[in-house]
């Protein structure tokens, strides 16, 4: 194993003292003078035209600075440039209840509130569609009129010959799944401050600053560029901490434009800052997803083919839609070896908040569905279901039937770990009644290989600057969000540089300081601005090498860069002799020998001339290099190779990435028989993350991932009622607290990448999805019963429980309960609803034949 | 709605405030006295990331009225740092990753400041129950439970080293 000094130790983020003082700023921590704050005025109503927008009454309330409206901002935006279906505010139509009609700007929150109440819209009420199957039936009140049968999108990709695949195949299984819709929940609720400042040429407001809770600063900056006509260059966008993304920050929120207008408009600076409710509104959610899904495998364990049909419900607006459709047919290659797919899907728009991508973006629920038949698969060829997975894998190098490139994969070792320490082969089918183990496979990508906007441009870039005082300045347009980015390029620079973390400073996310980088979404920031700041590094390293080795006389490649000193190979320095530890602790202030000198370089050379010529401090080999060269600094690009970017099909661009992360999990779980309560008991979860740089941070990506996967496999879901959310609230969300959370045991496994920095690949995202099919696999194991819907509630776990004691066929799926009344069905709700005799749907076990005698009661 | 004027005593000192009635003690602590460490996570204390400790108890200073505080020793988030250092609990967060986007965290430290003077030498159970009043997005709290354990540990080490 290579030996290095800073990544692969865990360490402590380098912001965390600043989160755990409280000390660390975010958006909503900011106050500028003269600010006032604004509040949303949204729809009541799920589908209606505005005739007309009053505003009078609100402008006239005392302390109203401004009423904004949609005229106000008319230029349409979205995060794709195929879905510029948005506006800072609606002025045609509202489309889902939470949809933006108007914003009050006032002195205080409590004003600007009274004055939303005055402000009168006249609607024109629409039909509404709930229900993406229903949806796609319409022929008139459409969503968009651009959107025929209201279908965002649909796609059809036939890779290989998947008939003859079917045919080849001893066994076939067909099934429904469905997937209910969830949501981030990030803790930090969405916050904009806008400010403008006066040009001094022109005397009126010129530049904007925004301070935004975003994950993408680049693609804010450009979508206000759009909607204000304001060019890039005059816009500034700061993200400061962010208290948690999941991608529900991945791309430009509402508040965001409406901040901006309203200050321009109010001609002060704006915040905004969502309840939680409008946070619920926001969304950008993981959708509500049918999946219709057919493997065929052989009696040895292979598959032979797949084919999915899979209808996303996705909300009023595009927003990632078109990516998120996509994902979710790309994803199902590259996990396995499939020589035949199917895939047929439709992203579907419906008349509730738009969903987005939400960690493990698109793959989550085919994920789910995929796993669920697999072990199906598996039980009925007599194989165990670890044993199927590993008649699956793929041969990398390889390129896969649909295009992906897979090099790194670590998913044979992830297998064989988790079965290892789960004691999969010697407990399972073991275990006390009612006590089930469960497995199941995922992965991911570690940035997706093109960009949003289609161009050649770097997707990340990195500079670095070092000057006399020997500090190492890096500035990153990488958003760190929680993550710990900022943590990994730091680890990164001060790796290659042999300095100390303390020595290390990031400059991240702030558009005027810092260079283009796309954002964090897509799991992409470890691997390309990973690797933009391993290049930008190299190159400021190699100027101070050659600067050291002519003052050690010595060739570049003798030296070497470790303990914030410079040193040629196979010499010891003296600090180093007499206390290693504080010279790698302490970094600046151990370099000694030039202490307060570093300034008056000539004297300090002159100096060091009469010192051994073996080593130098990081400081004094600085220093010599500015002497010779200047300026020290260093710059790194990243952009994927044009190997990695996929096939030439309609829609190839969305899958491909450098690399995929890999990971196998088992869960352990108890099924109460009476109350159908799941509850899990432990995880176990490998991941292939190619290396982990920072391992307690890695640890903890794979355990908020498996934790937030088993949210939705047990409580998370967004219920609805006639468009209208019924669980805006976190504790009705039911994000599972710490008496609920499992044991979680992270398995790092590092197939070491080929491309990715130091082999590191993504850590985030990849093992979520795994978690649900292994829990329903494991409620299987445990009592016997497939679980088709998510999240398996206790309803949903008696309701199967119910068919399998009364032997009948029960499709969980159609809609959600088929016993309970359509009404109820409609929003995804309660299941505890007993209808009596004949009410009773036909497929329901306990319908009786004979209708209930008249006012009997039962 | 016409201004009160008030006594707060937040970390030790003591604010004279004019604040309407109505103040939530939240609002308070961010808008009037910057101390922005206190975090709104919600509206209605689903999620302790505005967790306070009112005379040594915690609380969710987003559904308290500023003004029925007064006489009431507040403690922040930035009233926990000691002599300029941080805490053992602090540094634990940070170095076992208890804390990844931080947002919850401030609620977190001081539930478990609270958790830790009333029961110095919590089990697994203990810890599990006192932070089930906070949630977490990022974490899953496993991280956290480590972090608390290992401030217990630090302590009982530093107590142990002042004993000898």
């Amino acid at each position: 194993m290579t030996d290095f000094s800073t990544i692969g130790k865990s360490t402590a983020m380098v912001d965390a003292a600043r989160k755990t003082t409280g000390a660390g700023k975010y958006t909503d921590d900011f106050s500028v003078p003269g600010m006032l704050i604004g509040k949303i005025l949204h729809s009541p109503y799920p589908h209606a035209r505005i005739r007309r927008i009053d505003t009078s009454r609100a402008e006239a309330v005392e302390g109203v600075k401004a009423v904004v409206v949609g005229q106000d901002a008319p230029n349409p935006y979205g995060i794709l440039p195929v879905g510029h279906d948005e506006h800072a505010l609606t002025f045609d139509k509202v489309r889902y209840v939470g949809d933006n009609v108007a914003c009050v700007v006032a002195v205080s929150e409590a004003i600007a509130e009274k004055a939303l109440e005055l402000i009168d819209v006249d609607y024109e009420l629409l039909p509404a569609y709930f229900d993406p199957e229903e949806s796609m039936k319409a022929q008139t009140d459409l969503i968009r009129d651009d959107k025929p049968g209201n279908v965002e999108k649909q796609y059809h990709h036939v890779f290989g010959d998947p008939e003859k695949g079917f045919a080849e195949a001893d066994q076939v299984m067909e099934a429904r799944f469905l997937a209910n819709e969830v949501t981030h929940a990030a803790m930090e609720p969405h916050c904009t401050l806008a400010s403008f400042e006066l040009d001094p040429h022109t005397g009126r407001p010129g530049r904007l600053t925004v301070w935004s809770s975003t994950q993408v600063p680049y693609y804010l900056q450009h979508k206000l560029s759009l909607v204000l006509e304001m060019p890039m260059s005059q816009i500034r966008v700061i993200k400061p901490l962010v208290g948690g993304g999941f991608g529900g920050k991945s791309e430009v929120i509402p508040l965001e434009i409406i901040a901006a207008v309203a200050a321009r408009k109010a001609q002060a600076p704006v915040k905004i800052t969502y309840t939680r409710e409008e946070v619920f509104w926001a969304h950008r959610g993981r959708p509500r997803s049918i999946i219709d899904l057919k493997t065929g495998v052989k009696n040895d364990g292979r598959i032979t083919a797949v084919q999915a049909r899979v209808v996303q419900d996705g909300g009023a607006y595009c927003s990632y839609g078109v990516v998120t459709i996509l994902y979710s047919g790309a994803l199902l290659g590259a996990l396995y070896d499939i020589p035949n797919i199917q895939f047929d899907g439709y992203r579907v728009l419906t008349n509730k908040p738009a969903c987005g991508a939400m960690r493990g973006h698109g793959t989550v629920n085919v994920r789910f569905a995929f796993e669920s038949l697999l072990d199906e698969l598996a039980g009925k060829i007599g194989m165990d279901p670890s044993e199927i997975r590993c008649r699956n894998l793929l041969q990398p190098p390889c390129i896969t039937v649909n295009g992906l490139r897979v090099q790194s994969y670590g998913l044979p070792e992830c297998i064989e770990k988790t079965i290892e320490r789960s004691g999969w082969k010697q407990r399972k089918g073991h275990l006390p009644a009612g006590r089930g183990l469960g497995m199941a496979c995922s992965h991911y990508v570690s940035g997706a290989a093109n960009s949003i906007i289609r161009s050649d441009m770097p997707h990340s870039t990195v500079n670095i600057k070092i000057d006399r005082d020997g500090g190492v300045v890096v500035y990153t347009g990488a958003s760190d969000i929680g993550q710990g980015s900022d943590t990994m390029t730091a680890q990164i620079a001060a790796e290659v540089l042999g300095c100390s973390l303390s020595r290390v400073r990031i400059i991240a996310a702030d558009t005027d300081l810092t260079p283009i980088d796309i954002g964090s979404y897509s799991s992409r920031v470890t691997f390309m601005a990973g690797n933009a700041t391993l290049l930008a590094a190299e190159e400021v390293k190699k100027r101070i090498a050659a600067a050291a080795a002519k003052k050690m006389n010595c060739a570049v490649e003798e030296l070497d860069f470790r303990g914030d000193l410079v040193v040629k190979k196979g010499s010891v320095p003296r600090a180093v002799e007499t206390d290693q530890a504080e010279v790698t602790h302490a970094g600046a202030s151990a370099s000694g020998r030039v202490e307060g000198q570093i300034l008056r370089g000539s004297l300090q050379q002159k100096r060091q001339e009469e010192l051994p010529n073996d080593w130098m401090t990081f400081e004094e080999a600085v220093v010599a290099a500015i002497d010779f060269q200047g300026t020290l600094t260093g710059t790194g690009s990243y952009a994927p190779p044009q190997e990695a970017r996929g096939g030439k099909h309609h829609g190839a661009g969305v899958g491909p990435s450098p690399a995929y992360s890999y990971s196998a999990q088992v869960a352990e779980v108890s099924v109460d028989e009476e109350t159908g309560e799941v509850t899990v008991h432990k995880i176990w979860a490998a991941h292939d993350c190619g290396r982990a740089l920072n391992p307690v941070s890695v640890e903890g990506q794979v355990i908020g991932s498996v934790w937030m996967g088993m949210g939705q496999a047990l409580t998370e879901e967004l219920i609805w009622k006639d468009g209208v959310l019924m669980n805006p609230g976190l504790l009705e969300y039911r994000t599972p607290s710490s008496v609920e959370s499992p044991e979680i045991e992270p398995i790092l496994v590092e197939s070491v990448d080929p491309e990715g920095p130091f082999g590191a690949k993504e850590c985030s995202e990849g093992s979520l999805a795994a978690t649900i099919p292994a829990i329903a696999n494991a409620i299987y194991d445990a009592v016997g019963v497939r679980l088709h819907e998510s999240p398996f509630t206790p309803e949903r776990v008696l309701a199967a429980l119910r068919a399998k004691k009364h032997a009948k066929a029960l499709n969980l799926t159609e809609g959600v309960d088929p016993t309970a009344p359509k009404s109820f069905r409609e929003h995804g709700g309660s299941l505890s609803y007993r209808g009596k005799g004949a009410k009773r749907h036909a497929l329901d076990a306990f319908r009786s034949e004979a209708p209930a005698p008249a006012g009997g009661a039962e | 709605m016409k201004k009160e004027l008030i006594q707060l005593r937040v970390n030790g000192r003591t604010h004279e405030l004019a604040i309407a009635p109505n103040a939530l003690l939240l609002d308070v602590l961010r808008q009037e006295l910057q101390l922005t460490g206190t975090k709104r996570g919600c509206d209605d204390s689903s999620c302790g990331a505005c967790t306070v400790l009112v005379d040594g108890v915690a609380m969710m200073s987003c559904t308290m009225l500023a003004a029925s505080c007064e006489g009431q020793e507040i403690t922040t988030i930035e009233g926990v740092s000691e002599h300029g250092s941080l805490t053992a609990l602090q540094k634990s967060f940070g170095d076992c990753g208890g804390a990844q986007c931080g947002y919850c965290t401030p609620g977190f430290i001081m539930t478990v400041q609270s958790l830790l003077a009333e029961n110095p030498d919590p089990s697994e159970a203990d810890i599990r129950a006192a932070l089930s009043s906070n949630l977490c997005r990022c974490t899953g709290y496993q991280q956290m439970y480590e972090a608390v354990r290992a401030a217990v540990a630090a302590e009982r080490q530093a107590a142990a080293g002042a004993g000898q």
